[in-house]
């Protein structure tokens, strides 16, 4: 299938929805500015002052309540991210254009509404940023009538239509040039003073994060409450970050939980940061404050393609591609039931030992995140020994599938460490789902047609070793260090199951014959048993070869993955 | 025991393919040592010698086990015996063979005498070497090996028995009219005899193990209560290491030296005094810095010491090499202590100065040769220093056990004249059960000077990440004025430290050379940031690399600095002083050798992140600093301060141990300053105490293994 007409059809329909909002019959802005009068001012006049108003983004005291809370302005934020004097900024000049509830009077209307954007530069790297300002636009009028309503949204409301629209123009922008799309959240639900219009905005907003789903990389960090039918967006986009103690996402609130379930729980229990980065899974990371965060963002971006159509960059690398690693000789421990850090074995292979983690609080027992070998980013997934054995369960197949067809979805090779004991057994994840789930890791990989490396460490047992991108996926290279031990199951167990009990020194005749790389190796199941310090040459080697790999799935409209 | 034998050589192992790998492994290990660790030896090997032995079995581990270069270069081949834990080991893999003699504590393995032998036999060895510590000074074992016809490399068992035991070779000294410390006594079989003891001889009084050597089980009394805890203390301590707990209190010599003398005997009752080994830094009594010569002795006491060390060796008809353990005082008195009847850690530095092989020696003696050397051959040549590299945490009473896997290990063998004799490598695993030592550095000059500025660039390129180590501790003794001048003695430490030791205070100017340092690393690495290989997307706006201004925390302050870049250099402004930094900035490497106004540096970046924070090892100590742009740095204040937990109502672990008693039940009223536990840690037993009054409510069990820093009490 080629990818280009795929690509001309999307923009079409984009600017297709662009074109949307002017075909609308109201055009209330312009009314509302011809109505504010007073002594003529001069246009270069009304140009400075608007700018300044814009800059001020409602003014010192927002300003300062915002830095209260422990928190930077929406432009604060945007200069930290972007490269110092790159920031190019689009519609300043635009106002909301709800004319009821007060929100028509000047004092309520602020140029640029309540969001930031435009485009910019990450170490030189176009990206596209929208910063949302936190507001309260909080009248009597309107309190009266959200009461026994969604409190949060009373509270935060500042999605109007005017503010979905700029961000929609960034994003189909940044789609025509491919370029990542940037979202800083601090808002909550939708301005109900605009009602349906704000609704539409959210949509739109959620339809062009759909569509930009796979074509450039769309990344959300949220830096304020987030709640309502705005948390839909970062949900949409390939990683979600927060910042702790600050930010929040939920469906409704805490007050609202009480009157509907009677369930007492605070903020933080409900939607805060430890919450989705190891409860929920919603968030795929969080850091310690603003600063951290978009510092932290900048190294992040550093690692991905600007779009689909970009190779995973190379960043220049000083670290050696033929550097020994005698240290990985002795990381996997000889009682093949004892633990060992799988993130040890990540950081001695990849460039400077510098490996971002992406949900390192989330079913820990799969470690995944981005790294680079010889200056290349890579994609890396690994069972995790020292969390429940490693073995996959259900959250563990989700969090290892979605990271796969990110990586899949942008050029990134993708390197697996496998030391998978099984699927992990009970009713609790049967009723979970963990066949439907667990499929979708075996899906991803399948489909993934970027690079695949995959080192066995240690135990592949079972369906889950088919899983973990074996060579009967397509893996491309698949090496067994010599500790390897390809088979159904553990000796103990296959012993029980085939002789029940009676044969005592099956177990070791088990292990002679199948707790070993061999089983794999003769079979061509593995490509070669290398020494666990050569692996980071070999794996360097394998992505310079793998690098104009080509390889196409049947056409089809999209796959069925097992959602 | 004999079930849990294992022979861990090719046809038994689990994966054949990884034993084969190790043996590549050890070929070019042993290699490296050849080449890199005796560079500074005369001693040669007379060609009309017989081989000595064909097999020799080493009954130790750590570095001492891999310290069989000797043997490799007289083509004696070596079998080496290991555990459950430590079968990956170095030693291990240097020698031909290997046995495994059981688990990982120390009492079922390296202690275990029946597995040893049952190994001897086995591999057939012909002699062994006991290394030291374990059963280097068990006459035991040197008896069982006797009847069992196989040589054991070390003195006789009567000379082992007569100075092993402390007593007795008080008694021996003073016979053969060796000074002795005054007011020695007897066994002690309970607290209330040790108090009526310590007593009689007056305080401070010292308590110890009749059976250890090398400070073990060694404490200090001052009071009637510290004998009771002393006592308490040191024959657990002296069970557990020693299997023997008889205890030994004699008079306490405040303010001594520790020096010894290195003696070196034959069967033909020929013996010589290799000169002096300074021990006199140490801490919680055990040796931390080493030099040879001492700065202290002149030619007579040195003679007189080395005399009075000889006729002890001739006393108890004493072959091999030993040490005799002197505590001098500041009027150059001398005093025995005791002897070792076996090969000292720091025996390298003598080795350095005399130029002989003291394991050769020592071979060549168990097999009946005459010593080659007159007195008057001994010479002293050039200084030789070694430091004790630990794997421990020098800011808790200048150094409590870490333990941790060695993620990254480099040694300063490009440094020259620098010899390192270590038991691990990259990868290897420090455990609780084991002494917590690194390795031995030693660096050799032609006088004090080049040795100590030699000792000084090694430790500041060694990398050792993966575990906390003590070379902030090692660096700041050698470079401390007192040390320099000789000024030393055993309280060195608390004397010089006495609020513990902080790490390296900075001068100024060697805060601007920090600053800078950091301020170039961080632009080198933003620099570095930007450069993508074949990409066309990239602004073609080059960034203005001149006046970037940032902002550096560091500890309690905050400096502006402005830095500008031009090539490899950067010229950082910092508190009105400008400087220029230049170095390759190759951000992967472990080591970074920087320039900075002509002072070249080397510096360790331990770490760095996305945030600006940096750690760098500069002048051997690792500081933590905060790099910021300007602009990051103004919003900063307006960052939440995050809440610190409030520790003094969790009693933690200070290292990774096991505990061994309890004193508090929960709900227990438990005062200040109470013991709380026992935390056993390599070999070492900690009393836990209370930091403030309150009720215990938690508590982990007896016997559990406790991490660094887990809680272990809640109060």
């Amino acid at each position: 299938m080629s990818r280009p007409r795929a690509c001309v059809l999307l923009l079409s329909v984009m600017a297709a929805l662009r074109l949307l909002p002017r075909l609308l019959p109201v055009s209330r802005t312009r009314l509302v500015r011809s109505h504010s009068a007073g002594a003529p001012v001069s246009v270069p006049a009304r140009i400075a002052e608007k700018r300044r108003a814009a800059l001020l983004g409602g003014g010192q005291a927002r300003i300062d309540s915002q830095h209260k809370r422990g928190k930077l302005t929406a432009r604060e934020r945007i200069l930290l991210l972007l490269d110092p004097d790159s920031f190019v900024e689009y519609d300043m000049f635009v106002e909301h254009r709800c004319a009821d509830f007060g929100m028509e009077s000047d004092q309520n209307k602020y140029p640029g509404d309540s969001v930031v954007t435009g485009q910019g530069r990450i170490n030189g790297r176009l990206a596209y940023v929208f910063s949302q300002v936190f507001f309260c636009f909080v009248s009597v009028t309107c309190c009266e009538l959200t009461q026994g309503y969604n409190f949060i949204w009373q509270l935060n409301w500042s999605l109007s239509g005017a503010h979905a629209q700029k961000i929609c123009k960034i994003m189909d922008q940044a789609v025509m040039v491919g370029a990542p799309v940037i979202g800083l959240n601090d808002s909550g639900g939708a301005r109900i003073q605009e009602g349906v219009e704000s609704l539409a905005g959210y949509a739109d907003i959620f339809l062009r994060n759909v569509l930009c789903s796979g074509v450039v990389p769309q990344i959300s960090l949220i830096m304020g409450p987030c709640a309502g039918g705005a948390v839909y967006s970062p949900a949409l986009t390939d990683f979600t970050f927060m910042v702790k103690d600050t930010s929040y996402l939920f469906i409704t609130g805490p007050d609202v939980v009480k009157s509907v379930t009677n369930e007492d729980v605070t903020q933080e229990q409900l939607g805060g940061a430890k919450t989705h980065t190891a409860v929920s899974g919603v968030a795929h990371r969080a850091f310690e404050n603003d600063i951290d965060a978009l510092l932290n963002l900048r190294e992040f971006f550093n690692y991905l393609p600007l779009s689909n159509r970009d190779p995973a960059p190379v960043r220049k690398c000083h670290d050696p591609s033929n550097r020994l690693v005698p240290e990985l000789d002795t990381v996997v421990p000889m009682e093949s039931t004892k633990a060992y850090d799988m993130v040890d074995i990540v950081h001695s292979i990849v460039d400077e030992r510098e490996f971002f983690e992406i949900m390192p609080s989330y079913a820990r027992n799969m470690i995944v995140g981005f790294a680079r070998m010889n200056g290349r980013t890579v994609g890396i997934l690994g069972n995790q020994p020292k969390v429940a054995s490693g073995c996959l369960d259900i959250n563990s197949s989700v969090k290892g599938a979605r990271f796969v067809r990110f990586c899949d979805a942008f050029n990134i090779p993708l390197i697996t460490f496998v030391d998978v004991p099984g699927f992990l057994p009970g009713t609790a994840q049967e009723y979970g789902g963990i066949i439907r789930h667990g499929a979708k890791l075996l899906f991803a990989f399948a489909e993934a047609t970027v690079p695949k490396i995959t080192i066995i460490t240690r135990k592949a047992y079972g369906g889950a070793y088919d899983v973990m991108s074996s060579k009967h996926l397509r893996g491309d290279v698949n090496y067994a260090w010599p500790t390897a031990e390809v088979a159904v199951m553990g000796a103990k167990g296959a012993v029980q199951i085939i002789f029940r009990g009676k044969e005592t020194d099956a177990e070791a005749e088990y292990v002679n014959k199948f707790a070993n790389p061999f089983p794999a190796a003769v079979r061509g199941f593995v490509d070669d048993i290398i020494e666990p310090s050569t692996t980071r040459i070999r794996i360097c080697r394998d992505l310079e070869v793998l690098a104009s790999k080509m390889q196409s799935n049947p056409w089809k409209k999209h796959a069925n993955i097992p959602l | 025991m004999a079930a849990s034998l294992r022979q861990v050589v090719a046809g038994s192992w689990r994966q054949p393919q990884r034993y084969l790998l190790a043996l590549q492994c050890a070929t070019h290990h042993t290699r490296w040592c050849l080449i890199t660790s005796r560079t500074f030896y005369t001693a040669e090997y007379d060609p009309n010698e017989k081989v000595t032995f064909e097999k020799l079995l080493i009954a130790n581990r750590g570095e001492i086990a891999s310290d069989d270069k000797t043997c490799k270069k007289r083509a004696i081949k070596t079998v080496a015996l290991c555990t459950d834990l430590s079968a990956g080991a170095v030693h291990v893999k240097m020698a031909d063979e290997a046995v495994c003699v059981g688990p990982a504590p120390t009492s079922k393995s390296y202690l275990n005498m029946d597995a040893i032998m049952e190994a001897i036999k086995k591999t057939r060895a012909q002699a062994v070497h006991p290394g030291y510590g374990f059963l280097s000074e068990n006459k035991e074992f040197a008896r069982r090996l006797a009847s069992e016809g196989v040589t054991f490399i070390g003195p006789d068992t009567h000379a082992i028995q007569a100075m092993g035991d402390k007593i007795e070779s008080k008694l021996l000294a003073k016979n053969a009219k060796v000074n002795t410390i005054p007011g020695f006594d007897g066994v002690v079989k309970d607290a209330d005899e040790a108090v009526r003891i310590a007593r009689e001889i007056g305080y401070p009084v010292m308590i110890k193990a009749s059976a250890g050597g090398g400070g073990k089980g060694m404490r200090i009394a001052w009071n009637d209560e510290e004998t009771r805890e002393g006592f308490r203390f040191s024959s657990q301590e002296a069970a557990s290491s020693f299997g023997d707990d008889r205890l030994l209190i004699e008079k306490f010599i405040d303010n001594p030296r520790h020096i010894e003398i290195q003696v070196l005997a034959d069967k033909h009752d020929n013996a010589l005094w290799l000169n002096e080994r300074e021990c006199s830094i140490q801490r919680r009594n055990q040796k931390v810095v080493e030099e040879a010569p001492s700065t202290f002795l002149d030619p007579e006491t040195r003679r007189a010491m080395g005399e009075q060390a000889v006729a002890l060796a001739k006393a108890v008809k004493y072959s091999s090499a030993g040490t005799v353990e002197f505590l001098v005082d500041t009027k150059k008195s001398f005093y025995f202590l005791e002897m070792n009847t076996r090969l000292q850690v720091e025996h390298p530095i003598t080795e350095c100065i005399t130029g002989l092989d003291l394991v050769q020696e020592m071979i060549r003696v168990a097999k009946g040769y005459p010593l080659r050397h007159k007195q008057a051959d001994i010479p002293i040549n050039g200084w030789a220093v070694e430091c004790r590299v630990y794997a421990e945490d020098p800011y808790k009473s200048f150094g409590l056990p870490s333990i941790g896997r060695l993620s990254q290990y480099q040694e300063p063998l490009h440094v020259p004249n620098v010899r390192v004799d270590s038991g691990i490598q990259e990868g290897s695993d420090i455990s609780i059960y084991y002494d917590p030592m690194i390795s031995k550095l030693i660096t050799y000059g032609s006088d004090r000077a080049e040795a100590l500025q030699r000792m000084e660039e090694a430790l500041d390129n060694y990398v050792i990440r993966g575990v906390t180590h003590n070379i902030a501790l090692l660096r700041e003794v050698i470079i401390h004025p007192r040390f320099v001048q000789g000024d030393v003695s055993t309280k060195f430490l608390p004397d010089v430290y006495p609020d513990g030791f902080k790490g390296h205070k900075l001068t100024d100017l060697e805060k601007r050379e920090l600053l800078a340092i950091a301020t170039s690393l961080y632009m080198a690495e933003q620099l570095r940031s930007q450069q993508f290989l074949g990409s066309p997307r990239i602004s073609l706006a080059k960034l203005d690399l001149n006046n970037w201004e940032l902002s550096i925390q560091l500890g309690d302050g905050t400096y502006p600095v402005t830095v500008s870049n031009n090539g490899s250099t950067f010229s950082v402004e910092v508190d009105g002083m400008k400087l220029n930094v230049t170095s390759e900035w190759n951000l992967a490497s472990p080591l970074l050798s920087v320039t900075i106004d002509g002072t070249q540096r080397t510096i360790q970046c331990l770490s760095r992140d996305a945030a600006g924070n940096i750690s760098i090892q500069f002048l051997g100590t690792v500081y933590k600093l905060r790099i910021l742009t300007k602009l990051a740095a103004e919003l900063s204040k307006y960052m939440p301060e995050k809440a610190v937990e409030d520790t003094t109502s969790i009693l933690r672990s200070p290292m990774p141990g096991v505990v061994v008693a309890v004193s508090v039940k929960p709900a227990d009223l438990v005062s200040e300053g109470q013991e709380v536990c026992v935390i056993e840690a390599m070999k070492m037993q900690n009393s836990m105490i209370a930091a403030k009054t309150g009720k215990a409510t938690s508590k982990n069990l007896r016997g559990s293994w406790q991490h660094a820093g887990n809680p272990s009490c809640n109060l």
